[in-house]
This record gives structure tokens, sequence and C-alpha cells, in this order.
């Protein structure tokens, strides 16, 4: 077995949950996630999955994203004669398929994450190509936070695979922690460039050892250790035909990955986007009255018909009588879906607002976080900044700076400010409370930016990691 | 109009669950955009991707009634930047489906700035597609638009591929790359200042395999030039050149008459069609599938001059 496939384990939240108040209110509905048509036999749905690729610059990634393009035919013809027109009879250079803007050809390098589409019969992806050199974190960053996967490229002609221990480039290091403690969901190792190798079998297997060794130590779950020539484009579509190597190609392993689970099961959370009036709905329902529609994307759960919810933050309880999707009536939504909510009575309630199971929303107005920071300007002790939270604008300042971390060892070290690409812990202050949950059980309700009030630039990325 | 559909034929060899997903992602957009502007306005040219935005927001925003029409309003009007150079099927579309949807339509006329003197033709018969950027912006500085809901994909072209969802622009209308707001999981920051505005595009994340998919999925009617139809054309430069008042067949050219299609309803000057036989969204799927030109460089002049074309437009203003 020449590769670790994640399985995703069994869900935490599907322990019991708290007796309701009200004795009629159903605390689940009834149709189980199985029943979803779109969801195939290992439970992949009909999502597109989102990756990340991580690389230095001459780690080949370019190569790959350009690999993957061309072998699914996500190349076209104009841009063929592109190719083959720079490449005057040489073979193609697929890394030119993912070249950028003008401003970033004039200098060789590329200033920020740029978006590509491929898809197979079984999948649409969407890559996050996060640039390698400049302002790395900043990028590495942006692809992360919603990205399901992190593809990090490994060049195993830079690594004396024949000394002992085995010791891995600092960037292929630098990559997986980030991608760790960006907390994508899963990481896969590409080892690229076997084709140069004179041995590959007993390259990939000790670089495979001492990447799997670097992961255990450091706490990361490894998907998957893939060995691939985007070069050649061997073990990137079809499986490496080779008898050292029995596992799957990159593009089976990234087909099969997950992508980020929203909590089906579990309490309701639902951050309200919109509020509409309905005038249409008024003349139907014949009672002159405009019943108002809170329409938001479901974060976490279920939510049906006649089930009681709470408001965050007036606390206000009401009964759901209607439910609307796009364009009709449902009589059930989850996790993933936008819905429309009607209640039963008129509420004080405005965007921003949350929507949960009763007595789930719980007010945090202090917090521990990991900050990235995204500006040129520091981030600095005391001076306020806005944070959104779902929906929600409230102003915050950092009342304490834990630590940076090296972003090479995640080391942690003293610092009294944050400068532009630092990763740090900090303990935040909210002007209001809010319903906060940790990154890692919810991403929704554990994410926010900052944002400077004055330059309105998108200064920061918190990932909450404890309520004070 | 569509012919009747055969997708289904098509799909067993053709995931399109993906489809919901994304109509999901861009429903979540026009409703961000509705609570977080004061004045937004949706871009409606009656080509492909502003059809799918217009059948998108009437999701979002309406109920169907009893016959499956849909009943209600949207929360913001459709304004259409016209070149005065539109293939006149269009026009007769775009006003029919005005009328069918109960819509509010505005229609910022480049002719309109040519007369104020804002922009100034080099020569009477150029293409005014870049010219729409001048009729656009005066049009936002009218009408105080703080956001305008465009279809564009990152997919169509390579300055598209970083762009946000939500762009911010400056005072003067200009889209800094450099300048971009990281964009982090759905938490957008639309914050602006007086002036200032943004661009947001809901179907970023399609390619155009998945708006046809959907225009077949969705039954979503468009121009009759988009499906096969004969056309007088003459053969220029590698590409179809449509036999048009303004694009006449020059000295020495042969006209003849084919059947072809456009894949994209631009200024007549310089929007060109490609051989087909498609007569139905499905067959342009299955088309599509085997397709070998993307969908810029077969079909427009203007983008042929540089590989960065786009890029300087955008820079300019331009959607």
């Amino acid at each position: 077995m020449d590769t670790v496939l994640y399985r995703p384990g069994p869900d935490a939240s599907t322990t019991a949950t708290p007796q309701g108040e009200h004795p009629r209110v159903a605390r689940h509905c009834a149709t189980p996630r199985s029943a979803d048509p779109r969801a195939d036999a290992e439970g992949a749905t009909h999502r597109a999955l989102r990756f990340l690729t991580a690389g230095s610059v001459d780690d080949g990634k370019s190569t790959l994203i350009g690999r993957l393009l061309f072998d699914s035919r996500a190349v076209l013809a104009d841009q063929l004669d592109m190719l083959e027109r720079r490449a005057a009879g040489a073979p193609l250079d697929l890394s030119l398929l993912t070249d950028g803007l003008e401003a970033e050809r004039e200098q060789g390098i590329t200033i920020d994450v740029a978006y590509r589409y491929f898809a197979t019969p079984r999948r649409k992806f969407i890559i996050a190509d996060a640039p390698g050199h400049e302002q790395y974190t900043r990028n590495m960053v942006t692809a992360a936070a919603g990205s399901d996967a992190a593809v990090v490229l490994v060049d195993i002609t830079k690594i004396d695979w024949t000394a002992s221990p085995v010791q891995l480039l600092p960037q292929t290091r630098r990559h997986a922690l980030l991608a760790h403690l960006l907390r994508v969901p899963s990481i896969v190792f590409a080892v690229n460039k076997i084709d140069a190798l004179a041995q590959p079998q007993s390259a990939f297997e000790a670089v495979r050892g001492a990447l799997l060794d670097f992961a255990r130590k450091a706490g990361i779950t490894v998907a998957a250790v893939v060995p691939v020539s985007a070069l050649r484009g061997d073990n990137i579509m079809q499986p490496l035909a080779t008898p050292w190597y029995a596992g799957p190609s990159l593009l089976q392993v990234l087909e099969s990955l997950p992508s980020t689970q929203e909590r089906i099961d579990g309490e309701l959370l639902l951050p309200v986007q919109y509020i509409a009036r309905d005038a249409a709905a008024a003349t139907t329902s014949g009672t002159g009255r405009q019943p108002r529609t809170l329409w938001g994307r479901i974060a976490q759960g279920r939510v049906c018909a006649g089930e009681m919810v709470q408001l965050f933050p007036s606390g206000e309880r009401a009964r759901v009588t209607a439910l609307r999707g796009a364009g009709q009536g449902l009589d059930s939504a989850e996790a993933g879906q936008s819905v429309g909510l009607e209640l039963e009575r008129q509420l004080d309630v405005s965007r921003g607002d949350w929507v949960g199971t009763p007595g789930t929303l719980l007010p945090a107005q202090r917090f521990g976080a990991t900050l990235a920071w995204l500006d040129c300007e520091a981030a600095v002790i005391g001076r306020k900044y806005l944070v959104r939270h779902g929906n929600r604008w409230v102003q915050a300042r950092i009342a304490s700076i834990c630590h940076r971390l090296d972003v090479r060892t995640l080391q942690p070290t003293d610092a009294h400010e944050l400068a532009v690409n630092d990763i740090g812990r900090v303990v935040i202050e909210l002007q209001q409370p809010l319903p906060l949950q940790p990154y890692a059980q919810s991403r929704v309700a554990g994410a926010l930016i900052v944002v400077d009030p004055s330059s309105h630039r998108t200064s920061g990325a918190l990932l909450v990691e404890s309520l004070r | 109009m569509n012919a009747p559909l055969s997708i289904d034929r098509l799909l067993p060899a053709l995931d399109h669950h993906h489809l919901d997903w994304l109509e999901e992602e861009a429903i979540f957009i026009l409703r961000e955009v509705v609570a977080s502007f004061e004045r937004p306005a949706l871009l409606f040219s009656a080509g492909k991707d502003s059809c799918v935005l217009l059948h998108l927001a009437e999701k979002a925003f309406k109920s169907r009634g009893a016959d499956h029409r849909f009943e209600g309003r949207l929360p913001f009007p459709l304004l259409h930047v016209d070149t005065g150079h539109n293939f006149p099927e269009v026009i007769t579309f775009r006003d029919r489906c005005v009328a069918d949807t109960g819509e509010r339509l505005l229609v910022a006329h480049v002719d309109d700035s040519i007369r104020r003197g804002s922009v100034r033709l080099a020569d009477p018969m150029e293409s005014r597609n870049g010219h729409q950027t001048m009729a656009l912006l005066e049009a936002i500085e009218a009408h105080r638009f703080d956001c305008l809901i465009g279809g564009a994909r990152r997919d169509e072209e390579k300055a598209r591929a970083k762009e946000r969802m939500f762009s911010h622009r400056d005072s003067f209308g200009q889209w800094q790359p450099k300048e971009q707001r990281p964009e982090l999981w759905t938490l957008f920051n639309t914050h602006l200042r007086a002036g200032e505005n943004f661009r947001a595009f809901p179907i970023s994340n399609w390619t155009e395999l998945d708006v046809w998919l959907y225009l077949a999925r969705e039954n979503v009617p468009l121009p009759e030039l988009y499906f096969a139809h004969p056309r007088q054309v003459v053969r220029r430069k590698g590409l179809l050149v449509p036999v048009t008042p303004l694009t006449p067949a020059r000295q020495g050219e042969q006209a003849e008459t084919t059947s072809v299609r456009f894949r994209t309803v631009g200024d007549m000057s310089c929007t060109c069609p490609v051989e087909s036989g498609a007569a139905s969204a499905a067959e342009i799927v299955a088309e599509t599938l085997s397709l070998s030109v993307s969908e810029r460089g077969a079909t427009r002049l203007d983008d042929h001059t540089s590989d960065s074309a786009m890029e300087r437009r955008k820079k300019e203003g331009y959607f």
C-alpha cells in the first residue's frame, strides 16, 4: 500500500442532543442524508472539490497544473496554438498555461491567487493556485480559506534520499504546516520529478517515509503521498504502470477526497443573510400582513417546518411555519443549503443575527484565535478594527499577542505586533458578543476577517481556537 | 428559442450535479449583494451569461405561482450598456424578456456618450466594445449605483482568473489587480467610500459548459442567434465574419451562406459566429464537450490584439 487514503471518521456530533423544551417539537427531520440521490456510494456528493496547490518556484507547480488542465482537456485550441508558437518545435511548456497577468509576466512572478477549472466525468475541480514567493503566507491563507484539500508539491530531485534520516526541504515543511494550521481538511503530498531519477522506487519510498514521519510528529493527517511526473504526465490521470507503485493516480486521489463536510447532524446554526418582505406571499395568505422571510445558508444541522428555533442575540423563540428554497417551498433543508424561514410571529430580527436550536447559541466576547496578518500595516495591540463574523460587522481589538509562529517550524516566538505574512496566537476582545465556536468545530461560526477601518483593506483572518 | 430538449439523453455521460452547487453559490452571492448594497443593478445584455444571471435572480428573489411562472419583482433594475451596434434580434429578445419578467430596464447608450463628447470615435465604423466602459461609468455615476452584478466567469480569460467574487473599483471605476482585497471564506469585505463601487460576479466559478448545461436543464430562453441558423459570412483571419451593414465584405472577399451560431452576442462589428449545426442547448452541450476553441478566442476580433488585451480593458473599468 503506497498511499494512506483518508476516510472521514464517525461524526462526533451524532451523539444525542439535549431534550427540547417543547414536547411537540421535532428534534430531527425525517430524511437521512443517505437518501440524497446526489450522493454516490462512497458518500462523495455533487459538490466540486476546491483544492490549493502549494510549491516553490522550481518544484514544478505550474507544470503540474498545466498538466491537469491539459490531460483533462480543459485546454482549448487557441491556448494550444499559443503554446506551440512559444515552443517553436520543442516540447510544449505546460507551465505557460497558468501564466497570469501582464504585470506578472514582466516580472516573471505571480502575485495573486488564480482560479482554474477542470472536470472529469466524476467531479468538477476548482484549483486555487497560490504563488510561491512574494506575499506567500497571504496568498496561501486566501487559497486555504474554503479549500477542501491542499496538494503540496515535493521536488524529489532536491532531496538526498540516501541520507539517514532523509531531510525534507524547508518549503515542504512550511507549506504542509501552514495548510495544517489553516485546517485544510485533506493534505496530499505530490512527489514530483520521479522521471528524473535512476532509482525512483528507493527514492520515493525514502521520501515517503520522511514525509509520513514529519507529518506524524506535526500532528498532520496525510490523505495521500503520490509519486508523479508533471513533465511527462506520469501518474497524473492514469495510475503508474510500474511494479513498484500500485496506488492511485493523483487524479484518482482528488476524485475520492471528501468535500468539506458541513455537519448535517447536530444543532441548527444559520446566520441571517437577508430579510425579504414578501408582498406576493401577503396576498396569498390573505391576512394582509406581510410575512418576512429570513434567508440564510445553513451552517450546521437541519431545519424543518414546525420546529422551534431561537434567535441570537435577542434570545426570542419562535416556531418555523414555512420553509422556502430557490423559487419554491421546501419541507426541510440541511447544512450547505440556503433557505428562507417564515416564523409564526413577527420578531425583531436583522441581517447578522443567528437562528439556532434553542439553548445552543452562546455569546462570547473574548476569544483566543490564530491570526494570519495580510496587511502591510502591522497588527497592533489596542487598535480598533472591524471584524466580520457570519453576516455581522462589529468592532474589535487585539487584547494581547500570545506569540508569533515561525511558519517554517511552527515554533512560538515572542512578539508585540504581527507584520504582513505573520501568523500568531492572539486574544481578541469584541465590542458586542457573538455566538462563536472553535474553527475546528465550525468553519462558519469560527472564522472572522479583520478590516482596517480607515483603509478598508482586508487585513487579517481569524480562526477561533478557544472561548474565554 | 430552445428547441425540444434532449439534455437527459446526455446526462448519463455527464455529472451535472455540481450545477446545484453552482446555483446555490450564485444565489447566495445575489442575496449578499442585495443585503450589502443600497443601489445595485444587474448588467443585462441579453447574452447567455446575463440570461443565466436573470434566471438565477428570479430564483433568488421571486416565488413561483400556480402556473409555475415567477411572481414578484427583483430588488434591483437591469442595466444594458447598448453599443448601438447590437444585432437587432438581440434587442428584440431583450425587450421581450423585460416585458415577460416585468422588470425595470435602464439603457446606457454609447451613442449618448458620443453625443456628449465623452466618447470620441477615431473611425465611425470602429468597434464600440471598448467604448462601453465610458457609457457604463457614466451610468454608474448618473444612477449612483454602488454595485453592478455581472456575468463574467473566471474561465473566460486569464485576466479574469484572478477576479474576485466582489471586485472593488476605485472612484475612477478602475480595477487595481495588486490592490485586490483577499477574499476569505464567504466573509466578503464590501466596505466602500463615496464614489467607489463594486462589481459582483455570481457565476465566477462556472465554465462555458456549466452555463450551457444549466441553460438546457432550466429551459432558459435565449436569443435565436445562439442556435444554428443560415447566415452570410466571409472568412477572414481564420474567423467567420458576419456580413452586416457594419462589417460588409471587403474587396476580393467571397461572401457565402453557411450554418452558424454565435457563442457571444456582443458588438456587431467584432462578434463572429462559429460553424455549427447545433439547434438546441443540448446539442450545444454536446458540441461544447468536443470543443476546440476557447470562447473569446474564436469569436472576438478585439481580444485578438494581444495576450493582455482584456487585462488592460479591465483596468480601465470594463466589466
